[in-house]
């Protein structure tokens, strides 16, 4: 029940205090974890602002940002301080909430469905609120200005996932196979939505969704971050307070009511909790998959499933990959930039299969 | 940061049970009707549990043993009559309230991410979060998880224990929540001869210590050796209910189980002894 991840672990330390070595050996890799990945994050940032065609080293960066914020430091000269500002800076934030929102959101997903594999962009949520955002693209729509495509996703997002939810679950629970199954069903029903929208798009909009579905954040500007920032803000702040029935609710929905968590509330808060940071993820950075899926696995090989880590954690943990995603994106190939959406699904697609093979083999089959 | 914690935490606008007397009614059924599936399971069940006693539920397959225990534990709901815990009926008290008044063990155990055993037991302590009892988190885990004998799986993985000693991990979680009623679904079921009597002295702890016991039991030998009284289900009714001695007899038991059954005392202490009637297995 803590709101930043720094509180999360002072909180584990004091409600076990007498747990004995084990115990207090994971409570070590705790801290060590995020620290590490707090730090990791704040010098991929640092070195990713700083690099590109024009280069700025980071200690120039530290010193711009501190002048902005009004802690001394020096500003850079003026080209410097434009490409900065106005084109890296706001490529970073909008890496770090995509990143966190999409970490998140697959933590999150994994323990509400009770399954390994649930991940927005595996199961189809992506792809819904994709939907959401290409419809209000190819129809022109601006009700709500610069958050339209963001609301859009949100709607589109939260629909999809009470179809999968209530498709995919049958007398409580979620077969592996059923989830893929409904994932794969949703994610071509979604894709021929998106063929019509497209159908009957003109040559602009065509262009602006065609760059928008690769998943790349070359785009970014500050009124991109300005549109996601409540949603993806909103989602990240309130997961964590469900980090503790999270783990209650892997005995099971039934054994979690009897140890006091009111299931159908969380169920539904969590469910738009992950609407919002999908929603968040795919208006301005189309479809990125994998991330929600790769990100809390590797964490929970490190440090157990707890989820007061594992939620805030898949938050840093995704920022770093997609930080690190997108700067690859763009140095790799330099002067031209790969799709990060594409490269993402490189990487994570095997990992994908392996999961995927390892399931089965726990299970013995898929019966 | 207090104003905040309490605007997120359940626990602390609660009211805590508070304990009930030795033979005070602790779970009260009256004209319990369930009906799943368009099937009658429960017809008419009148049953009351009293703090300080240990009740077996047994019967037959499909008798509604398991249905009338989650009826009690408020998972399904009452198509006719009430189920009242600590004086309310089940349905009004919220998932918290529940939470600190009654404890269930399911039939399976089942995890859906490989927590450690001792995080597993620790589970059991989340509905005091928030309250004075939150101080004897530790005592009640180590404890539960002494009486059960699986503190030396303590950093091992749930997923990695074998189907008994899950079971005995479940139990030790649902110990640990120190709840004044206990609901146990096939508690025995998994356990090896030694595990199995182990936990029903753990039932008899609890209810010398003033809790009500609710135990759904195939083997009638330990029903008969255990529990202050015993209500045989059959077809969804309460066949008969009373102490061991007195409803264990041959013609009731024969005819519930559709088995013709022999009950004879133990020769030392008495107790009922249930054994099938078999014809003896001849030798070619």
């Amino acid at each position: 029940m803590t709101a930043t991840t720094t509180s999360g672990t002072e909180r584990a330390d004091t409600t076990a205090p007498a747990a004995g070595p084990p115990a207090k050996g994971r409570r070590g890799t705790t801290f060590t974890l995020t620290t590490g990945l707090a730090v990791a994050l704040f010098v991929l940032a640092l070195v990713s602002a700083g690099l590109g065609t024009y280069h700025i080293s980071p200690g120039d960066v530290l010193a711009s940002v501190q002048h902005r914020i009004g802690l001394g430091g020096a500003p850079l000269d003026r080209v410097g301080e434009s490409v900065l500002w106005n084109i890296r800076l706001p490529r970073v934030v909008l890496a770090l909430l995509v990143g966190g929102s999409l970490g998140c959101a697959g933590a999150l997903m994994q323990g509400v469905f009770g399954n390994p594999l649930a991940e927005p962009g595996v199961i189809g949520i992506s792809a819904g609120a994709a939907v959401g955002a290409v419809a209000s693209i190819a129809l022109g729509l601006s009700f709500f200005g610069n958050w339209t495509v963001t609301f859009c996703a949100f709607v589109a997002g939260l629909g999809t996932v009470l179809l999968v939810y209530v498709l995919s679950r049958s007398g409580g629970k979620t077969e592996v196979v059923t989830l893929i199954l409904t994932g794969i069903a949703v994610n071509a029903f979604a894709g021929a939505l998106i063929g019509l929208a497209i159908f009957f798009a003109d040559n602009a909009q065509i262009t602006q969704i065609t760059f928008w579905q690769l998943g790349s954040l070359a785009q970014a500007t500050w009124p991109k971050v300005l549109a996601v920032l409540p949603c993806a803000l909103l989602g990240l702040l309130v997961a964590p307070f469900y980090a503790r029935k999270l783990d209650l609710l892997a005995l099971g929905e039934r054994p979690a009511r009897h140890l006091g968590v009111d299931v159908e509330k969380m169920r539904m808060a969590l469910v738009l909790v992950v609407a919002l940071l999908t929603a968040a993820a795919v208006a301005v950075a189309g479809i990125i998959t994998f991330v929600g899926l790769l990100v809390p696995h590797l964490l929970r090989m490190a440090n157990g499933p707890g989820h007061r880590f594992l939620v805030p954690g898949s938050a840093l943990g995704g920022a770093i990959v997609l930080l690190a995603g997108d700067l690859a994106a763009r140095t790799v190939a330099n002067p031209a930039e790969l799709p990060l959406g594409v490269l993402t699904a490189l990487f994570g697609s095997p990992f994908f299969f392996w999961l995927l093979r390892r399931t089965r083999r726990k299970q013995g089959g898929w019966a | 940061m207090s104003a905040w914690k309490s605007l997120f935490s359940s626990g602390r606008s609660r009211t805590l049970p508070a304990p009930l007397p030795p033979g005070a009614a602790a779970i009260e059924v009256s004209g319990l009707h369930v009906r799943l599936g368009g099937r009658e399971v429960l017809a008419g069940i009148d049953l009351t549990a009293r703090a300080g006693e240990v009740l077996a539920l047994v019967g037959p397959n499909g008798a509604g043993k398991s249905t009338l225990l989650a009826a009690v534990a408020a998972d399904l709901a009452a198509t006719e009559g009430t189920v009242r815990i600590d004086g309310r009926p089940v349905g009004e008290w919220t998932a918290p309230e529940l939470a600190v008044r009654r404890s269930v063990l399911p039939q399976s155990a089942a995890l859906s991410f490989p927590f450690p055993v001792e995080d597993v037991v620790r589970m059991g302590r989340a509905p005091w979060a928030g309250t004075p009892q939150e101080d004897e988190d530790d005592l009640a885990v180590a404890g539960a998880m002494a009486a059960t004998e699986v503190t030396a799986f303590g950093p091992r993985p749930f997923s990695a224990l074998s189907g008994g000693e899950r079971a005995r991990v479940a139990l030790a979680r649902v110990l640990a929540q120190r709840a004044p009623v206990l609901l146990l679904d096939e508690p025995t079921a998994a356990l090896d001869l030694r595990h199995q009597e182990l936990v029903l002295r753990i039932c008899r702890e609890r209810a010398a210590a003033g809790d009500a016991v609710v135990v759904v039991l195939h083997d009638l030998g330990l029903a008969a050796a255990y529990a202050d009284r015993a209500a045989v289900l059959h077809g969804g009714r309460i066949a008969a209910c009373g102490p061991p001695a007195e409803v264990f007899g041959e013609e009731l038991l024969s005819r519930v189980y559709r088995q013709p059954v022999e009950v004879l005392p133990h020769p030392h202490t008495g107790t009922p002894l249930v054994i099938p009637r078999r014809t003896a297995l001849t030798t070619i």
